[in-house]
């Protein structure tokens, strides 16, 4: 067998006299970027091996564009289109919400298996840990969303390409944030897997929905009005459609950076405490 | 051979009145109770006891992963308290858990690691091979963590603990859930290690075999306090003698047995009579021809040397082999369900 490190001819036999020590170097002292970026390389690394796991969060949204969007049309009453130019800013937000939602689900099971611990008690910086996790998230988000993009192109969906690019700055930024949240759920739930996929799944659907991007919320009740006002997501539809359509002065591009902006401060600053007190 | 680091000549680890308190639903549990501990720099030692005994607290503690609620302690000479980032540096932790990322390659998980300790690119893939090699898992590289078996996870486990050289490495209940061979495996690479390297090694166990042949030093904990502490040899001598079974047909022929010999009824099974003697070899006839002579009819007879069960039987009239066996019974809660 090969030795394991530093080999020192040893006449020791088994666990009774061990070799002589060599002197060992201590590793050196990093910083919290070299530990962001070692974080965000592990955690992307399986992204870059098995691509398809990045397609397969799409099947939702691409099942809404889809599905929802030909009956969409046909409520509307309007042209194709004009409908896909309305819906598929939704979808990209869909995309960034469900993506990042349950990524803290893979921390979770990490915690589960002990790999988590592993990262724990290396000399890495607890924020580092955090960060470079919810850093990941821009990855696929960016994949995801230049190819809902590209499907909704030959249906008659016109993309303006600075515009797109914006946007999906935009939805990085978010998609941070909301991925620390998700990071932070599953740091608050431990061992119990049920409690993260309940509160996962009782926000999600009432925000997706609050947001106005799969039905316009203008001819709702003020209830509903009132909520969408304090739901970070309806201005980032908002965002999003006035930037796909090339209108960047539009105040809602101003709006939807803005919430991204505080969901992705919020976000890191809660989760990074969270995971400074994590054992 | 005489360029020691720091440790390489004094203790690697000591620890003063450690205490670790938990809350836990409402009452306050006491899992490590004013521990003092001393390691050696070169030692392997094991740290023995049942479930719930307070073994991965302590390691846990000293590892930094846990805050003591009192005590001090020295770990690869940094203070844990003043200088965690210091201990982590410098230690190797092997926990519970497999440490590998279901998803990720094997390959990929120790460049991770390598990165983690802050080595370079080509440091990191070139000791990455290294420990691929020795460790055996050189055709699981390319392969996820997740399809890997028991024992390949466990060496992977390992391999992370190793990535940097660490002077002391920790590992926690290492062969557990293992099939025989894997252990043997398993304990194959850490005997290899030391010898090669005089890593400083401080794992936890359960099982008595493994404590007994490979350590050289023996803990022994049992509710959250070191009642023993010694090499496995001075602790079985201290029980004085072989342990000598005598079977009757009834209950009322081991106890008349008993009133003659003296020993004790097992309390498992008390048609049994055990016995100790300093040379069972030659005792075990000799009570024999005593009995025969008593017209009492022994049905079975058996002598051995002691064990570390018996030890520990001694120390705390519970059986280890028992308690582990009942291991979801644990009366201190292990941190992790704290």
């Amino acid at each position: 067998m090969n030795t394991i490190a530093d080999p020192t001819p040893s006449t020791a036999t088994g666990a009774q006299a061990p070799a002589p020590l060599a002197a060992r170097p201590v590793p050196r002292r990093t910083g919290f970027a070299r530990d962001t970026a070692a974080v965000f390389v592990r955690e992307s690394r399986p992204l870059v091996r098995d691509p398809f796991s990045v397609l397969f969060s799409l099947v939702q949204p691409l099942v809404f564009l889809g599905l929802f969007g030909p009956l969409l049309v046909g409520a509307a009453g309007g042209d194709v289109a004009g409908t896909l130019q309305w819906f598929v800013p939704g979808i990209l937000v869909m995309v960034a919400l469900f993506g990042t939602a349950s990524t803290g689900a893979n921390l979770l099971f990490e915690m589960q298996t002990g790999s988590h611990e592993r990262t724990l008690v290396a000399p890495l910086s607890r924020n580092a840990l955090l960060v470079g996790r919810a850093l990941k998230e821009v990855v696929p988000l960016m994949v995801q969303g230049t190819i809902v993009v590209l499907v909704a192109v030959p249906f008659g969906f016109s993309v303006n390409v600075p515009g797109l690019l914006l946007g999906l700055v935009v939805l990085a930024v978010f998609g941070i944030g909301f991925g620390a949240l998700s990071y932070t759920l599953a740091l608050g739930c431990r061992n119990r897997d049920w409690m993260f996929w309940m509160v996962h799944q009782t926000l999600l659907f009432p925000l997706m929905i609050l947001s106005g991007m799969l039905l316009p919320l203008e001819d709702g009740p003020e209830w509903m009005r009132v909520a969408a006002a304090v739901n970070p997501l309806s201005y980032l539809v908002g965002a999003e459609r006035a930037l796909l359509a090339g209108d960047f002065g539009a105040p809602a591009v101003l709006g939807g950076a803005i919430a991204a902006v505080v969901t992705c401060a919020i976000g890191l600053v809660v989760g990074v405490r969270a995971m400074r007190r994590a054992r | 051979m005489t360029k020691h680091t720091q440790a390489g000549t004094g203790q690697m680890i000591t620890a003063r009145g450690s205490t670790k308190t938990f809350r836990s639903k409402g009452q306050t549990v006491e899992a490590v109770r004013a521990v003092d501990l001393s390691v050696a720099a070169g030692e392997l030692v094991a740290f023995l006891g049942p479930n719930g005994a307070g073994k991965s607290t302590t390691l846990r503690m000293l590892t930094t992963l846990l805050p003591a609620t009192s005590g001090e302690a020295t770990v690869a000479g940094c203070d844990i308290r003043r200088d965690p980032a210091g201990v982590r540096r410098r230690i190797g932790y092997v926990g519970q858990g497999s440490s590998g990322g279901h998803t990720q390659r094997v390959r990929d998980e120790l460049h991770a690691q390598g990165a983690f300790y802050g080595l370079g690119r080509r440091e990191t893939r070139a000791r990455a091979a290294e420990l691929l090699d020795s460790l055996e898992l050189g055709p699981f590289a390319n392969r996820s963590v997740q399809s890997l078996s028991g024992g390949q996870k466990r060496r992977l486990d390992i391999a992370l603990g190793l990535i940097h050289r660490p002077e002391l490495l920790f590992l926690d209940e290492p062969s557990t859930g293992l099939d025989p061979h894997s252990r043997a495996n398993l304990w194959e690479h850490i005997v290899e290690l030391r010898r090669t390297t005089g890593t400083t090694i401080f794992l936890t166990t359960h099982y008595l075999d493994e404590a007994d042949q490979l350590a050289e030093r023996v803990m022994v904990m049992d509710h959250g306090r070191v009642i023993a502490d010694d090499t496995a040899g001075a602790l079985k001598e201290s029980l004085a003698g072989d342990r000598i079974t005598l079977g009757f047909a009834g209950r009322a022929d081991a106890s008349a047995a008993a009133a003659r010999l003296g020993g004790e009824l097992d309390p498992a099974d008390p048609t049994r009579l055990v016995l100790t003697a300093a040379d069972g070899e030659r005792a075990l006839p000799r009570h024999l021809r005593e009995l025969a002579a008593a017209g009492l009819d022994v049905v079975t007879a058996t002598h051995r040397p002691p064990t570390l069960d018996d030890v520990f039987l001694a120390l705390t009239g519970r059986s280890l082999r028992e308690e582990s066996a009942g291991a979801g019974a644990a009366e201190t809660p292990e941190p992790a369900a704290a």
